[in-house]
């Protein structure tokens, strides 16, 4: 079995570097290295059907020797379809806990005014997705300032954000 | 009859599509997804008697044959473990429909994405059992967990995120390295399909298959909660809703330890792994009770009795003989149910009583009858005594580590044995505190043992009172129930494990029902 070398080389930096930002407490930055990281393995697996060659036609003519080995193809192609639904999962995951970091709990809630309304009454006197636009916001340009915002916090209030919106 | 075998994948997963299309109506989402338990538990009964009398069940997907498609297959070890699943996912069902039932007055609805996502972790833990190829194996196990992570972060709470990411992130660790594993097995063998590595491996120099075994190993090991790669398991678990919990903790580590005796026996049969895994068993017990020991709130107590009590199954997996695959497989189906059981019996302590944590429990033993003599068979169960289940299956693993004789099994015995007493005191401070002490008594009570004892970080302290359904008892009871069966058919029960050891420990059983003509 012969392989790329340029291939091996690209893996291997890719894990490394995957690997080393995964480490990091911020959870976009894990993000990130998981996707180095997964795709340093669908190379790896691609690593693994050898050198190249014709496609993985049958046609009839081609001598098999010449055909490139097509399982490890199937492979990647199943793991990089897991691995995007999974990344899908981890942005909103990343989002949640990014909302719950800069506005707590309370950011699901409707503001005090608006208690004891029927969820018609309150649903007419405003649209909750403006609001919800309007603090996220106000807070991302907060957060601006301070990098690393979205590491899973453990107080789940922060009082100067929450003063802002008052 | 072999037409079973795709069914129990196939049927979760349409369940799951049809459940999420009626999102709307959650009394048909219910009965759905019902149904489709009921029904995967009776297929896998049949199954299960189909394969005990004709021998394996192979399919092989569209018709193409191994190695070139898909194969899956069912023997006695895959026809048992999906009965038993099946069992503890319907059980689990009922209890969180009596959950959502009780909760209806003060709660928001139910979220209408729990029973599809429900369905389709069934769906990848039925998968797991029957997949006959390695890849096929990563599938099922990213359709469960990509489940699991959706069930562990249900609505979306500060704690749950918080556990959900240490959980998330160490699975796909795990996942990544099953995935790379395989990528090397297809290096060195050019397939994927498990019987066939089976037969090529034998050819690969020495210090190559163990490579290959420990890859697989390690990252079979993160999902099986071995330890040193048990760490995430008491700060995941415990946050999630306690049916959640339940089968998290039933089923999913048991999948790990499932995929384990895969490799052990058909895949890596001549990889010398005894010591090592003699060690980790035996550091597993101790360090997992260990750590029960000092907790507090009773969820994460029981995570941790679950970390220490898969010690035993992999000291049997480790032993390697008939005679301890036998009681392997036998304790196994044990712990899947007295540890389910017992999340139940724990989600309904915090519903009677208003919190998990021991230092605000009190007086449950006449506030809750029922929940108490549910606690007490489960807690007795699960720590051994005679003449239960847990009982029967630590005497035959015990047994059989006699039997193999060398210094390192009588060291294991020995951890195990008292493991199995440090388990008792921990469930037994349980039924003191939660129990036994009367409710006056917990207001400034005091003792240094108590002081000691950590409580559930996320704990805010708060005691919460909720109305329990009789659905969510019975459901409990029901389990309890099943694991009392466990000891009473034991006799029974104990000569299917054997028939299923035999068939495990013979890797040309396997083979052979997959390629019954010759090997390609």
């Amino acid at each position: 079995m012969s392989a790329s070398l340029t291939l091996v080389i690209l893996m291997g930096v890719m894990y490394a570097v995957g690997i080393y930002v995964m480490l990091e407490r911020s959870l976009t930055r894990v993000l990130i290295g998981f996707l180095l990281v997964g795709n340093a393995t669908n190379i790896l697996i691609f690593i693994m059907s050898g050198g190249s060659g014709r496609p993985p036609l049958v046609t009839g003519t081609a001598a098999d020797a010449d055909i490139v080995d097509p399982i490890p193809q199937v492979l990647m192609l199943t793991a990089i379809v897991i691995n995007f639904g999974i990344t899908a999962f981890l942005l909103a995951l990343i989002y949640r806990s990014w909302w719950l970091a800069q506005l707590g709990e309370e950011g699901d809630t409707l503001p005090d005014e608006h208690k004891g309304e029927t969820e018609a009454e309150t649903e007419s006197s405003f649209d909750p997705l403006d609001l919800d636009d309007a603090a996220v916001h106000e807070v991302l340009r907060a957060s601006d300032e301070r990098p690393d915002d979205d590491a899973p916090a453990r107080s789940t209030h922060d009082d100067t954000t929450r003063e802002e919106r008052s | 009859m072999n037409a079973i075998v795709p069914l129990v994948v196939m049927l979760p997963l349409l369940g799951a599509a049809v459940a999420l299309t009626l999102g709307k109506y959650p009394k048909i989402q219910i009965a759905v997804s019902t149904l489709v338990l009921a029904t995967v538990a009776v297929l896998s009964i049949m199954l299960l008697v189909h394969v005990d009398a004709n021998g394996p069940a192979v399919v092989h997907v569209g018709g193409w044959e191994a190695p070139f498609g898909i194969v899956l297959v069912a023997d006695r070890l895959a026809a048992i473990m999906l009965v038993v699943s099946s069992l503890m996912l319907l059980g689990v069902l009922i209890f969180a429909v009596g959950q959502g039932i009780a909760d209806r007055d003060s709660n928001p609805p139910p979220v209408s994405i729990f029973h599809p996502t429900y369905l389709v972790l069934a769906a990848g833990v039925f998968d797991a059992f029957v997949a006959g190829d390695l890849f096929n194996l990563y599938v099922a196990f990213e359709m469960l967990l990509a489940a699991s992570y959706v069930l562990l972060t249900l609505g979306g709470t500060g704690a749950r995120i918080r556990a959900g990411v240490t959980y998330i992130v160490v699975s796909l660790m795990s996942s990544i390295i099953f995935v790379a594993s395989i990528a090397l097995i297809y290096g060195a063998t050019g397939t994927v399909t498990i019987a066939l590595i089976s037969e090529r491996v034998r050819d690969l120099p020495p210090n190559i298959q163990l490579v290959l075994c420990l890859a697989l190993l390690v990252g079979f090991s993160v999902k099986a909660a071995l330890f040193p790669l048990s760490f995430w398991l008491p700060d995941s678990y415990p946050t999630a809703p306690a049916p959640v919990t339940a089968v998290f903790a039933g089923l999913l580590t048991k999948v790990g330890i499932y995929a384990i005796i895969r490799v052990d026996t058909v895949l890596f049969v001549d990889v010398p792994l005894q010591t090592p895994l003699l060690i980790v068993a035996a550091v597993t017990m101790v360090v997992g009770i260990l750590g029960a020991v000092a907790q507090a709130d009773i969820k994460r107590l029981l995570s941790f009795t679950l970390v220490s009590h898969i010690g035993y199954m992999v000291f049997g997996i480790a032993i390697g003989s008939e005679a301890a695959t036998t009681a392997t497989i036998y304790y196994v189906v044990h712990h899947i149910v007295v540890q389910t059981a017992l999340f139940l019996v724990a989600g309904l302590i915090e519903r009677v009583g208003g919190s998990t944590s021991l230092s605000r429990l009190g007086g449950l033993l006449t506030a809750a009858p029922v929940v108490a003599v549910l606690y007490f068979i489960g807690a007795l169960n699960l720590g051994g005594i005679p003449p239960f289940s847990g009982f029967l299956g630590k005497v035959g693993l015990f047994r059989a580590g006699a039997e193999s004789g060398t210094p390192l099994d009588y060291v294991v015995i020995a951890a195990g044995a008292a493991t199995s007493l440090v388990t008792l005191y921990a469930l037994a401070r349980v039924w003191n505190m939660a129990f036994w002490r009367r409710r006056r008594e917990v207001e400034g009570y005091s003792s240094s043992l108590m002081a000691s004892l950590s409580e559930n970080p996320e704990d805010d302290g708060r005691v919460a009172l909720k109305t329990v359904s009789p659905l969510m008892v019975s459901a409990t009871a029901g389990l309890m129930a099943l694991t009392v069966a466990l000891t009473v058919f034991a006799g029974p029960l104990f000569g299917l494990a054997e028939r299923a050891a035999e068939n495990v420990e013979d890797p040309s059983v396997y083979v052979r029902a997959v390629f019954p003509e010759e090997v390609p």
